[in-house]
This record gives C-alpha cells, structure tokens and sequence, in this order.
C-alpha cells in the first residue's frame, strides 16, 4: 500500500509536468492551428537559457527571470513571427514538419554550442522525503505537484476571471466570430504563444533538476505532451490537464505492476482505446465537421 | 508537343539515364547512399498515395519499414528463403495490418488515423525490441545477404544498387498505374471533399482503408530492401524518428505530386550528406533549410515549381492579352 | 638587353641575367619545398567515425574528445615515425545504417587505422567492411559477441563485457556473499548485453535472480522500478544503467530506504554519477577497468590534461579514445612502418606496457580475438571518491 501512494504521488508529479506542457500545446492548437513538434525541445532550452545566465555570475533568481525574458522573446515572438505566421495559411502538416525540423536545430545548437554532457541544474525545491499519511514520499514529487497545480490555478484564473483571458478563449474558439465582435484576435494569438513560453520555463524550472539539462531530454517530454493533450481531449484545457496526470500515473502504475519493457506501450494503448471509444478525449467535446 | 512537355520528357530522360549511367563511376559510398534514397524513395510513395492522394496522415509507415525489412533479415537468415520470395509476403502482411488498424479508426473520424499511427509505431518498436525470441531483440538481425536473382550476384554496391533501382521502377510503374485508375481518382475526389465524395456513393472509407493499406504495403516491400542494403538491422532504426523522417519526405517534397517522395527522399537522404562538410553543424544547418524551405514554399518544392510555372503562364497569358488589347478595341469599335 | 630580335634569349647571358634567373630558380624551389609538406614525410590517415549525435552522443563526444588530444599530443611530439597524425570525424547519428555508409566513405579515402564506432550495434554493420577492406577498426564497443566472429581485423579499447561480468558475479557471490540479486538494466544493447552474461555466471554461482527488471534510456523516474526491487528484497542490487540514469537510480534507491549493496560497473560509480548523485553514490560498488579516479599517476595527468583542454570531466570513452591513438602509435613504432595488414597481425598478442608508451596509460595485452586484458579494479564509493578495495591484475 505505501509502495502504491509512492507510485500515485510520483506519477502525478510526472504527470503533472506532462500536464503543464501539455496546456501550451493546446493552447497553440486552439488559437492557430499549430501543432508544435517542438514543444519538448521548448521545455529543454529555457533550461540551458537559465544556465548561460547562470554562468555569467548572475543570482538564480535573477537567471530564472532572464529564462522567462528570453523564452517569451525566443519561443514566443521569434517562433510566431518567423515561423508560424507566414506558414498558417498553407495549412497544418507543412508547419508541423517546420516545427520538426526546429526541434532538431535546437537540440543540435544545444549540443554543439553549450554541450553534449548532462548539465546539473538547481532546484527550488529542496529534496528529502515528507510523511504522507506514514509513507515516505519524495518531496521532490509533492513539491512539483504542488508548484504545477499552483501554476494551473494561475491559469486558470489569468483565462476565466480576467477580461483578456474571456477574449482568449473566445479566440480560441471561433477567431472569425472574434474579429466580428472587435477582439483583437492577432494580439490575443501572440499572446498565446508568450503564455506557451511562460509554461514551457515554468515546467523547465521544475523538471530540469530531475532530468538533467541535456540537449536530449526534449524527445521523451514532447512525445509524452503530445500523447497528454489527445488523451485529455485536443481541444479543452482541462482536458491536457486531466491526460497528463492519467498519463504519468498509467505510466508508473503499468510498470510497477505489469512489465517495465513495455511499460511505454500502457499510455499508448490508453490512447487507442480512448481514440475508438471516445474520440473527442475524455474531457473534450465533438468536433463540428466542417462541410 | 508543347514545349513544356518537351522538356519534362527530355529531363525525365536525362534523369533515368544519369541514374544508370553515373553509379558505374561512383565510389562505394556514393552507391550506398543513392541505393538508401531508392529504398526510402518506396517508403515515401507509399505514404503520398496515403498523404497526398488519399489525405489521411499516417504515422507508422516507419513500421511498416520495420516490419518489411525484420520479415526480410528473419527469413532470410534464420531460415534461408530468398529474399525475392520474402517481397510478396512481407507486402501482404502489411497490408492486412494497414487495413486492420484503419478500420476501426476510421469509423471514427478521419484525422485519428493519425493518432493509431501513432500508437502503432511505438508498440511496434517495442514489439522489436522486446520479443527477442523473434526478432533478437535490441542485439538486432546480422549478416543479412544480399540476394543472388537468377544467378546474379547482389553482393557488391553495384549489382545491389541497380537492384534498388530496379525495385523503385518497378514500384513507380505500378504507382503510376494505380493513379490513372479508377481507384486513383476516388482517391483525389477523397482529399479533395469527401463528403462530396461520399454523395456521389463512393464508399470513402473503403477507398480510404485501400489507400491506407497500399501505402503501409508500399512501406513493407521498402523495408524488404532496407535489410540487405544495411545487412544489419535493429530495432533502433525503426522509431517514430523515421516515421516521421518519411513523413518530412513527402511534405517537403510535395504532398500529392507524383514526383514529390523522389525529392523529398532526395532532401533528407542526401542533403545531410552534402552538408557534413561543415563538420558539427551539419544538422543544425539542415534543419534550418528544410524550415526556410517550408516557409517558402509550403507545398513543398515540386508545389513551389508548379506554382512558379503556373505564374509564368499566367503572366505570359496577360502580356498576351495586354499586347492584342488595342487591336481588340480597334476591331470591336470598327 | 640586346636589341636583336632573333636572337631566342642567347648564349651569353649578363651577370644581372644570371642572377635574377638563379633568383628565380630558387625562389621557385623554395616555394615548391613550402607548398608540399608532404614532399619529405606523409601524413598517417585515421579516420574516427562515432555517436556525434542521436542518442549515443554523449559517449561519441567523449571518444573524439580523448582522440582529438591524442593526436594533438603526438603530433607535438613529432609524430609517429616522424609522421603526423591527421584524423577525420564523421557522425554516425547513433545509427548502424548511417556508421555504414560513414565506414564506406572513410574506407574509400583508404586511411591507416578506422577508430569507433561506440556503439556496438554500429560496430557490428561496420567490422565487416573493415574485414574486407584489411583496414584495423578499433572501437569502444563493449558487447561480449564483437569479439566471436573472427575478425581477425577488429579490436578493443575496453574489457569487453565476456570479461568484465564473470568477475562482478564472483565478487557477488563470493565477497558479497549474496544469495540472491535483484537486476536492474537499460533495455539497449549495452544495458541488456551486460544483463545476459551476468544472469549466465550468476546461475553458476547458483546465486538467485529475483527481479529482472529493464528500464528506458534517458528514464528520469524510477519510483516504479525501485518498488519492485524492494518487493523482491534481495540480497544485492546490480545496476547496469548509462550515467545520468544511475545517478537517478541511486537517488531513488536510497530514498525508498534499499540499503543492500549496490554492485555495477563504471557507469555506476564514475565521478560524474557521484557529482550527480551525491549523498546517494555512497556505499555503491563496482567494477571498473577504466576509470579517471584511478590511483595511477598517468591516469591522473590524463585527467587534469582533459579537464584542462575540454573543461569536464571524461567518461570512459574519453579514455578509450584516447588510449586508441596510443595504440596505433605503439603498434606502428613496434613494426616500423605504416602497414595496415601488418598492424592487425602484430597487434595481436602484443603487450604494450606503460613504462614504454605512457600514453597507454596502464599496461595491456591485446589477444588473437582482439580483446584486451588490462589490470581492473573493484571500488567502493566512500564519502563522495572512489576507494579501491581490490585490485584485479591482468591475467598474463
């Protein structure tokens, strides 16, 4: 029973990480049809953003604000302007594609101009273990919990209580109808993008002191967003959210106690048997078919 | 003949002649690359006719490589059939594979079939790697030969690359056949409005299934050649990665151009070859042109050609037009 | 200076002729000995093809890394036979068919001595063309079937993992005294390589496998895996992972309170693991062959050298790279010419010991199959270092 809490609470950390990238995923596929291959790549870098600054002497504080500065500038701006909107109206396969290929210049720059070793990175949240109802849990693990469903509160609040988070959603939704009722729909999509490269730091800021900072711990985190968002539903916050805590929970829970060699076949399977049984994902709703 | 047809005649010509003619002066090396682009050429045509005629996304044509090329190192080196003889069953099992995983997705609604692809991929991989009392596991298949056809020898980089090539005509020709057939032109009524489609009575989803399952068949006989070009397979070489690496083929290439997977398979087959002079940033220079590529030309290259001459025309059409306007008006105001 | 036109350049030439042509002459000698280096000694090709990306990249990296200082090192010493060593580097992007094609085009360049691949699913697609074309390949491959094809043209920079495991068993079972063994490895085939011959000599120490369990590459949580070795409560836990993954493992391990000896090899016990793993590396064991926290004197300059020239620490591919280039120096200075067929057949049986060739770090006999015996350690990580607590001497 205590091995079982263990597994839940640092499936649900995992899964919350998933969870936060897995909102800026749909959020971009929400507001602009962007299916960004790239998102693992996105959570990697602000990492080694974080670290450069870090090597110049600067206080952490003061590199994790330089990380988000950076990231909105290089993965928000920069990525809509450059490559997002003038590939949009071609449709989404061609900017998929791009996006891959971004993926793979990131992770190759990272290599060959920070480095191909594993970078240690510090943590926010000390480690150790707590008492949970008598089970040593990782604190690690309650303390990226607690940080992403605080981060998720946030977000929730910044999209249903404020004024612009309405507009967001109303773009997200219809950006034809948008236009007509005066939301700025151009303003509220880059908006989206800056929101993408806040998530994608914050997660990096959790995840990074477990994983390491290397060029290569993009690969496993985008694939496992991806997977997230459709579990949940491409289409519903909410639903990223609920894919990836289900996700990294099946993972650890199939591993313990099925088999560990094909432990990366639970989530998938998952994936099928909700893509035939419930196609819009467990939180989302039908797709309109567009006539 | 117009012009233009001409000239696509005459560069096809070349092309085909260069590609017989030019190998018999390359270095081993060269042979090998060009024989991968052959090979990865299959793959690519299979997932356009999937893509780009038939407009559903498939994420496993890697697999289907995969499973091709693991019927092909088995078969041939476990139990000593010919790899010829390994072709149509490794097509047919792929086949059915493609059609049992579409059906039931596409009773659902047609941009899942990419999320089974998916799913399919990674099980797959796992599948190889995992099963090593079929497949070796991850020590994966080696000293797989290559085939002696009617008493001719493969074994050398020559007589193996002409064997590829061989493979490719062979499946262009029958490519080509499929597409100028009635079943081609359900596929283009398909991608281009399937509910119109379906009003007329085609059966969408047979004719989607079809495609889908031809395409994955294509990827299939694409994997039978892998094995003997690389003599060594493992499951490594199987992942997503290459999935969507065939996917990038047929993107940047054009999506639903009939020449599109030679010049995708061509961009990400040989580009990073040409690039390595540049030492560590070869990829990083890759990438950035597939993106610059993309950007400007989303159609990709042979749908930036086609738009190009397409401008042309129409440019010439209107210089044409302004030129004879005033012996218009004179003729219609006399 | 004569005026005559038929006169083609004739006999007598002035002393200002004379002078500006021998000027000429000269100058264009001079020019001629300048442009050609090569006029008086040609360089020695070796050709490097490694994991410079994809998963491996790491381990590539760090192999080029140690090549790179080798030969510089060599060439600022004047060379092997009063050659320099010029090497080329191509990327397998950790996959065998690209290593092929890569093997293909260094082959065709026809270079002395071909260095790598790592990994051993790439050394495997690329002895063969080294075979056929009677080039040497020396890699970093550690899998224990390399060696028992019968090439006669392949050889190692490391014990390959027939070696290596045997002793780790024995140790278990006879030092350790353990009845049973929880496995814990990554599902490649490294990982899985080591797994097998360490089940197969465990068996025959008839010491219990009570969990046998594989993990991802790049695996950041292992809260699953370590449940399941705590439920099988073995005696000892063998952690066969890469680096980062171990550095996790242990982490993790001592969190959910495993506190059974922890038995590996150098990926578990390497100062980069104990940086990473901190508090947790203490108490783990392991077998090393090559290691940077060696009590040896060579090793430690190697160290501060690396660590000087690249700013990390290597692994032990760093090492095995470097010790490649030594290698060939070693051999070639033994026959006293460059000869690639020759190479092969001297190196086989050939001892080179460090007293004569300090680059080789530690003395080491290559056998007819292409394996290496070396001196190996078992070390026990106690307050944040290395202690060797056996020294496993070479067998010859």
């Amino acid at each position: 029973m205590s091995n079982f809490i263990n597994l839940l609470i640092a499936g649900l950390a995992t899964g919350a990480i998933y969870a936060i990238i897995a909102i800026g995923f749909t959020l971009l596929w929400q507001t602009s049809q962007t299916i960004n291959f790239a998102q693992g790549e996105f959570v990697m870098v602000p990492a080694f953003f974080i670290l450069a600054v870090l090597n110049l002497g600067v206080p952490f504080w003061l590199a994790i604000l330089a990380g988000f500065a950076i990231s909105a500038v290089v993965l928000g701006v920069l990525f809509k302007k450059m490559l997002v909107d003038p590939m949009l109206r071609h449709g989404v396969l061609p900017l998929a594609i791009a996006t891959m290929a971004l993926s793979i210049a990131m992770k190759e720059s990272v290599k060959e101009f920070y480095s191909a070793e594993a970078q240690p990175f510090p943590s926010i949240i000390p480690a150790g273990s707590i008492d949970i109802f008598g089970v040593a849990v990782s604190l690690q693990s309650v303390g990226v919990l607690v940080a992403a469903i605080a981060g998720v509160i946030v977000l929730n609040l910044l999209l249903n209580g404020t004024s612009l988070g309405h507009q967001m959603q109303a773009t997200a939704q219809n950006p034809s109808v948008a236009r007509i009722i005066g939301i700025p729909v151009e303003r509220m999509i880059m908006l989206t993008f800056l929101i993408n490269a806040a998530l994608v730091t914050f997660a990096a800021l959790l995840v990074t002191p477990i994983y390491l900072a290397k060029f290569s711990s993009g690969e496993v985190l985008g694939l496992s967003a991806f997977i997230a968002a459709i579990v949940g539903g491409f289409n519903q916050v909410r639903g990223a959210i609920v894919g990836g805590l289900l996700l990294g929970v099946v993972d650890n829970l199939a591993a313990a106690y099925v088999s560990t060699q094909y432990r990366g076949a639970f989530p998938l399977l998952l994936l099928i048997v909700i893509i035939l049984f419930r196609p819009e994902g467990l939180v989302g709703r039908t797709e309109e078919r567009k006539v | 003949m117009k012009t233009t047809t001409l000239i696509s005649i005459g560069l096809g010509l070349a092309i085909v002649a260069a590609l017989l003619i030019m190998p018999l002066y390359m270095a081993r090396y060269s042979l090998y690359i060009l024989s991968m682009w052959a090979v990865m050429t299959i793959a690519a045509i299979g997932l356009n006719l999937t893509l780009g005629y038939a407009g559903q996304i498939s994420l496993a044509q890697g697999a289907f490589v995969g499973i091709g090329a693991y019927a092909a190192g088995i078969l041939t080196t476990a139990h000593g059939w010919p790899l010829l003889s390994v072709l149509p069953l490794a097509a047919l099992l792929c086949f059915v594979i493609g059609w049992g995983l579409g059906y039931p997705a596409l009773r659902v609604q047609h941009h899942y079939l990419a999320f089974v692809t998916l799913a399919f991929s990674t099980l797959a991989f796992l599948i190889f790697r995992n099963e090593e009392w079929l497949t070796k596991g991850v020590y994966g298949i080696e000293n797989i030969k290559r085939p002696i056809i009617f008493g001719w020898n493969t074994f050398r980089p020559l007589p193996f690359y002409y064997l590829c090539l061989a493979a490719l005509a062979v499946t262009t020709a029958l490519t080509w056949w499929i597409v100028h057939s009635p079943w081609g032109r359900a596929f283009l009524a398909l991608r281009e409005n399937p509910l119109r489609a379906q009003s007329l009575g085609i059966d969408t989803r047979r004719y989607t299934l079809m495609a889908f399952a031809i395409g994955s068949a294509f990827g299939g006989v694409s994997g039978v050649f892998y094995a003997p070009l690389v003599e060594f397979i493992e499951p490594g070489a199987f992942t997503l990665a290459l999935s969507l690496n065939i996917l990038l083929m047929v993107i940047v290439g054009g999506s639903g151009f009939f020449f599109g997977p030679f010049v995708g398979a061509l961009i990400a087959v040989l580009l990073p070859e040409w690039l390595r002079f540049t030492k560590g940033y070869y990829l990083i220079l890759y990438a950035v042109l597939v993106m610059i590529l993309l950007v400007y030309s989303p159609k990709g290259i042979l749908g930036f050609i086609e738009g190009w001459l397409a401008d042309r025309r129409t440019r010439r059409a209107s210089a044409t037009r302004a030129a004879a306007e005033p012996s218009l008006r004179a003729e219609t105001q006399s | 200076m004569s005026a005559n036109p038929l006169a083609k350049g004739g006999p007598i030439k002035t002393r200002e002729e004379k002078i500006v042509t021998i000027m000429r002459l000269s100058a264009m000698a001079v020019a001629i000995l300048l442009a050609s280096p090569a006029v008086f000694a040609e360089d020695i090709k070796l050709a490097n093809v490694a994991e410079l990306s994809g998963s491996g990249a790491t381990v590539g990296t760090n192999w080029k890394n140690g090549i790179d200082m080798a030969v510089d090192e060599i060439n600022a010493k004047g060379g092997v036979l009063s050659r320099k060593l010029v090497v080329t580097h191509a990327d397998s992007q950790s996959n065998p068919g690209v290593a092929r094609a890569q093997v293909q085009k260094a082959l065709d360049d026809e270079p002395y001595v071909l260095l790598g691949p790592g990994y051993s699913g790439s050394v495997k697609v690329t002895a063969s063309l080294a075979e056929q074309a009677e080039i040497p390949e020396i890699m970093g491959g550690e899998a224990a079937e390399l060696t028992k094809q019968g090439y006669k043209y392949l050889f190692r920079t490391s014990f390959g993992q027939q070696s290596t495991m045997p002793k780790v068993a024995k140790y278990i079972a006879d030092d350790l005294k353990a009845k049973s063994v929880a496995l814990m490895w990554v599902n490649n085939d490294f990982g899985k390589g080591g797994r097998d011959v360490i089940f197969a000599e465990l068996q025959k120490h008839t010491v219990k496998i009570v969990a046998d369990l594989s993990s991802e590459a790049g695996q950041a949580d292992f809260a699953a895996d370590v449940a399941k070795v705590k439920a099988a409560n073995p005696d000892v836990v063998f952690v066969y992972l890469n680096e980062e993954e171990s550095a996790r493992a242990l982490k993790e391990l001592k969190r959910q309170g495993v506190n059974v000896p922890l038995m590996g090899e150098t990926t578990l016990i390497g100062q980069k693991v104990i940086d990473l793993a901190g508090e947790a590396a203490n108490g783990a064991r392991g077998h090393v062959g090559l290691t940077t926290d060696a009590p040896i004197e060579s090793i430690k300059a190697f160290r501060e050298r690396f660590v000087k020239r690249y700013n990390y620490v290597p692994d032990h591919n760093g090492i095995k790279g470097y010790l490649s280039v030594y290698v060939v120096k070693a051999v070639t200075e033994k026959m006293g010419k460059v000869d690639s067929k020759e190479f092969a057949k001297t190196l086989h049986g050939m001892t080179i010991s460090a007293a004569s060739e300090p680059g080789i770090l530690m003395d080491v006999t290559y056998s007819d199959t292409g394996d290496i015996d070396r001196q190996g350690f078992l070390v026990e990580v106690v307050n944040g270092k290395q202690v060797i607590k056996q020294v496993l001497p070479k067998l010859n």
